[in-house]
Parts: C-alpha cells; sequence; structure tokens
C-alpha cells in the first residue's frame, strides 16, 4: 500500500478489500472488550482541517485515540491560517513538530495531493475531503455499511445496484464512491438534475439519469447526497422546494423501494431538502451505522498506513 | 527437514494436555481456552473438543495479537486475524491460551496484553504444542506438547490438517 490515501483510486481492489476485512476485525476486537489498542502508541497525528466539519474531524480523532496515537487537532479558525499563513508554512510547521500523519480537508480540490507531493514533510497523507474532488475514507466506510447490511462478507458487490442522488457536481463523496463501488463490482447510477451533473460524466463509467422515481425502483443502496450551498455560486435550481419536489427523498418515494433497500447519506444532512424527516429516520436509513463505521475504517487505514515499518 | 511429531503423535500430545489441564483446574467448570490464530486457534478447537470428551463442555475462542506487537514498525503491516471471545467473556475465569510453537515469548506477552484489555482472568495459563527454546522475555509454557531444542538457524514448521492438509511437525534448517 502506499503512504498516502489522497484517492479511492490510489487503492487496488485487494488493498481496498484488505482495509475493509481489517475494519471488521477491528469491530470484533473492540465487541471482545478491547476498546483501547497499543498499536500506534508514540504516532502522532495531526488533524488539518482548514474547512469545518464535525463527523469527520471527530471520526478521525477518534481512530487515532483508540489506537492510542497522540492527536493534534488544528482547525484553521483561530491559527495562524487566519493571519495569512501558507499551507507550505503550517505543513513545515507540522513537520517540525514530528508529526506522522496528517489527515487533511481544504476547501481546494487537490490541495492533499499537493501536499504529498510537495516534499514539505515526511508524514502520510489521509485526504479527508479536498474541494469538489475526493473523500475516500467516506467511500470506505459506505462500502464498509453496504457489505454489513447485505452480508457481503468478501465486498464483491457484483449485481448490486447503488445510486447515488443530489449533488453529483460539488461531491467528492460521489467521486470516491463511484471510483471504489466499481472497483467492487457495483453498478452505480448517478442520479440529478443536468445542472447538477459534471461536464464528462460519461466517461465515469456510469449510467445516469434524470429521473429519481423511474431509477428508484431498481435500487438496492439509495445515496443521498447534500445540497452544498457553500458550494453554488450559481443558479443550479429554480427553488428549493422544486429541487425537493424532483429529487429529494421523501416518504412517497421511500415506499417505492425495494423492502431490502438501504438508505444512506455522508451527512449533515439538509432535512426536508435532499432528504425527509421519515426517510431519515426510517428503519431503512443506516445513517447512524454509516457514522459508527467511520471510525473503524479510519482506524483500519491509519493502521495500515502507520502501523508497519517505514517503507516496507 | 525432518518430521518431529506426525498425525497420531500431536493428537496424543493434545490428548495429554487435556488431562493435565482437567487436573490442574479440578474439571472445566471455570476453563476457557483462547488459541492464538492461526494454528493456535485450531490446536485450541481441538483441545476443547476433547476437553468435552473428558469432562464437560469448554468455552473456546481465538485472540489475534497483532494489534498488540512489538515488532510491528519492523515489518510491513499485517492483516487482521479473527478475535472471537466466547459469550461467558473472561473475567474470573481459569484461561489456558494456545498456540503451536514457544519461541521468543513476545507473541505471548502480546496475549497477555491484549487479555488485559479485556478482562481481569482468575489465571492464565499456557499450552503449547511445541516448545523450542530461545526465550527473549521471562515466560513458560504450562502444557507442553513436546521440547524440542533447536539452534538459532533452524526452523520448526506445523502443519495442521485445517489449513495445511496434514497434520505434522517438521524441523529443517533456514535457507
Amino acid at each position: 500500500m502506499k503512504n498516502h490515501l489522497l484517492s479511492a483510486n490510489d487503492l487496488s481492489r485487494e488493498e481496498a478489500i484488505t482495509i475493509l476485512t481489517t475494519a471488521r476485525e477491528l469491530r470484533r476486537v473492540s465487541d471482545g472488550g478491547q476498546k483501547k489498542l497499543p498499536t500506534l502508541r508514540g504516532r502522532a497525528v495531526v488533524n488539518l482541517f482548514f474547512e469545518d466539519s464535525t463527523r469527520t474531524r471527530i471520526s478521525f480523532e477518534s481512530a487515532a485515540k483508540r489506537l492510542s496515537a497522540d492527536v493534534i487537532n488544528f482547525s484553521a479558525k483561530g491559527s495562524s491560517v487566519s493571519k495569512g499563513e501558507s499551507l507550505k508554512d503550517t505543513a513545515q510547521t507540522l513537520q517540525a513538530m514530528g508529526a506522522d500523519a496528517v489527515v487533511i480537508r481544504h476547501g481546494a480540490s487537490g490541495a492533499a495531493q499537493r501536499l504529498a507531493d510537495s516534499g514539505w514533510i515526511s508524514a502520510s497523507v489521509i485526504n479527508a475531503g479536498d474541494g469538489t474532488h475526493e473523500h475516500p475514507t467516506q467511500a470506505l466506510l459506505d462500502a464498509f455499511t453496504i457489505g454489513e447490511k447485505f452480508g457481503l462478507d468478501t465486498y464483491d458487490f457484483t449485481g448490486l445496484k447503488v445510486g447515488i442522488v443530489g449533488d453529483i457536481l460539488h461531491s467528492r463523496v460521489a467521486r470516491s464512491n463511484v471510483l471504489l463501488l466499481k472497483k467492487l463490482g457495483a453498478e452505480v447510477t448517478v442520479i440529478a438534475p443536468p445542472t447538477l451533473l459534471p461536464v464528462g460524466v460519461e466517461l465515469w463509467g456510469v449510467q445516469v439519469s434524470y429521473d429519481f422515481d423511474a431509477a428508484l425502483k431498481e435500487l438496492d443502496v439509495v445515496m443521498m447526497l447534500r445540497i452544498q450551498s457553500e458550494r453554488m455560486h450559481d443558479l443550479f435550481f429554480p427553488s428549493a422546494r422544486e429541487y425537493s419536489r424532483a429529487y429529494g427523498l421523501d416518504v412517497a418515494r421511500l415506499s417505492t423501494l425495494k423492502s431490502k433497500a438501504i438508505v444512506m447519506h455522508p451527512g449533515p444532512m439538509n432535512r426536508g431538502l435532499e432528504i425527509s424527516a421519515e426517510s431519515a429516520d426510517s428503519l431503512q436509513s443506516v445513517v447512524l451505522a454509516q457514522v459508527t463505521n467511520g471510525v473503524l475504517v479510519r482506524m483500519s487505514v491509519l493502521y495500515h498506513l502507520l502501523a508497519g515499518a517505514v517503507n516496507a | 527437514m525432518s518430521r518431529i511429531l506426525d498425525s497420531g503423535d500431536i493428537g496424543r500430545a493434545l490428548k495429554r494436555i487435556a488431562h493435565e489441564i482437567i487436573e490442574r483446574n479440578h474439571g472445566t467448570s471455570q476453563l476457557t481456552i483462547l488459541g492464538i490464530p492461526t494454528r493456535g486457534a485450531f490446536l485450541g478447537e481441538r483441545l476443547a473438543t476433547i476437553l468435552a470428551e473428558i469432562d464437560g463442555p469448554t468455552p473456546v475462542g481465538a485472540l489475534d495479537i497483532t494489534l498488540h506487537r512489538d515488532d510491528l514498525r519492523l515489518r510491513p503491516p499485517r492483516p487482521l486475524l479473527p478475535t472471537v471471545i466466547p459469550p461467558e467473556g473472561i473475567e474470573g475465569r481459569q484461561v489456558v491460551l494456545v498456540d503451536d510453537v514457544l519461541f521468543s515469548g513476545r507473541t505471548i506477552r502480546a496475549a497477555l496484553d491484549a487479555l488485559g484489555e479485556i478482562g481481569r482472568p482468575a489465571s492464565v495459563q499456557l499450552a503449547v504444542l511445541v516448545d523450542r527454546g530461545h526465550r527473549e522475555l521471562p515466560i513458560r509454557a504450562d502444557y507442553v506438547g513436546k521440547n524440542i531444542p533447536t539452534s538459532a538457524n533452524e526452523s520448526i514448521k506445523v502443519s495442521l490438517l485445517e489449513v495445511d492438509g496434514e497434520d505434522g511437525v517438521d524441523i529443517e534448517a533456514r535457507s
């Protein structure tokens, strides 16, 4: 495995399955009573967050702490970044402090890649979301959750139909998920209004649909995306209400789902916009399982990146 | 490569160890067997089966110690192996750890650390199929299938039906 995790494409199919299988064993270890493991004792993990985040930061922090790593949290607000410090100077400061891994979230696509390739630091870089580009650990935790809910212990998703619905254009979650789910054999359909689909989506190797109702009945997994108003500097749909009517997962649509289908959402949810409260809290919703699994998957990623010998 | 124990020898060694365990612990009522994967876990299963025939059913599980190893930084990361703690837990139980080969003692040290995270057994004992010497820590086995004095450039290969297709213990010169 590489030293960094920047994209879901950094992982081969086998490596992805190893991470997922390790996460499952970590759950057994944890359920067996070993809540705190000494594996990464003495290693420092820096959470470098230039964008706001609740669950991803807490999830990484919790994962690192359960493996006994030291965690340093850094958020742009209240740091020297607000005084105009560059990414380079920030990174060199972290290097000087001896960080072994840097978990970075940044508003600019490619920021994690820049940090990894720059030579500013020797630490492993884990991309926790860069702009509208990628969020590989989210894709891993989603795949882990799908494997769990459908009892697919080998993570062979052949024949499984996954729909990713909503703001594909701005979604790093969608990009990483498409890459990973295809690798694991799933059939992926992206469902969105044309304005929220990126140029070149036909090259992704997925089906594209503008008709949520027609696509919905076939799906085993419905992955709803958040409408990212903070990245929308243009008018992408006439009104929130109209979007919700055409692409929101409301009770009526929920009832047309296959009985065994699951509903996912990476959070934070805009209840009433892309997903109704009833759908979010329904029995088919696995949103909270996604959060729980996030910690296990991130423990697994940290283990594989940090526990072994350097350059082994 | 020369064969030290064949299938019959392994069966007899396990049977004797089972009797010793029962004698020392006055029966099986408080016993919990925990094998260390991969081969220790299968030996643990076999021991539990024999104990059940002689005395009574004995909870059996597996304890992976990868996350507690002290040599993680010396090798590439390894996949984790299954950990299965029996529903009775280990609190107050007489825990018998089972492994195939006792060598440096570092695996057992890691296993003791792992156990300490899970609970507080009444006692921890150690059963191994082969003790080959060369300890690097003050650890000894309570039950030994066979003591095989070795030199450092020899290696011991334990094969079990469940993973290797046959039972046997061989000694070979390390290349």
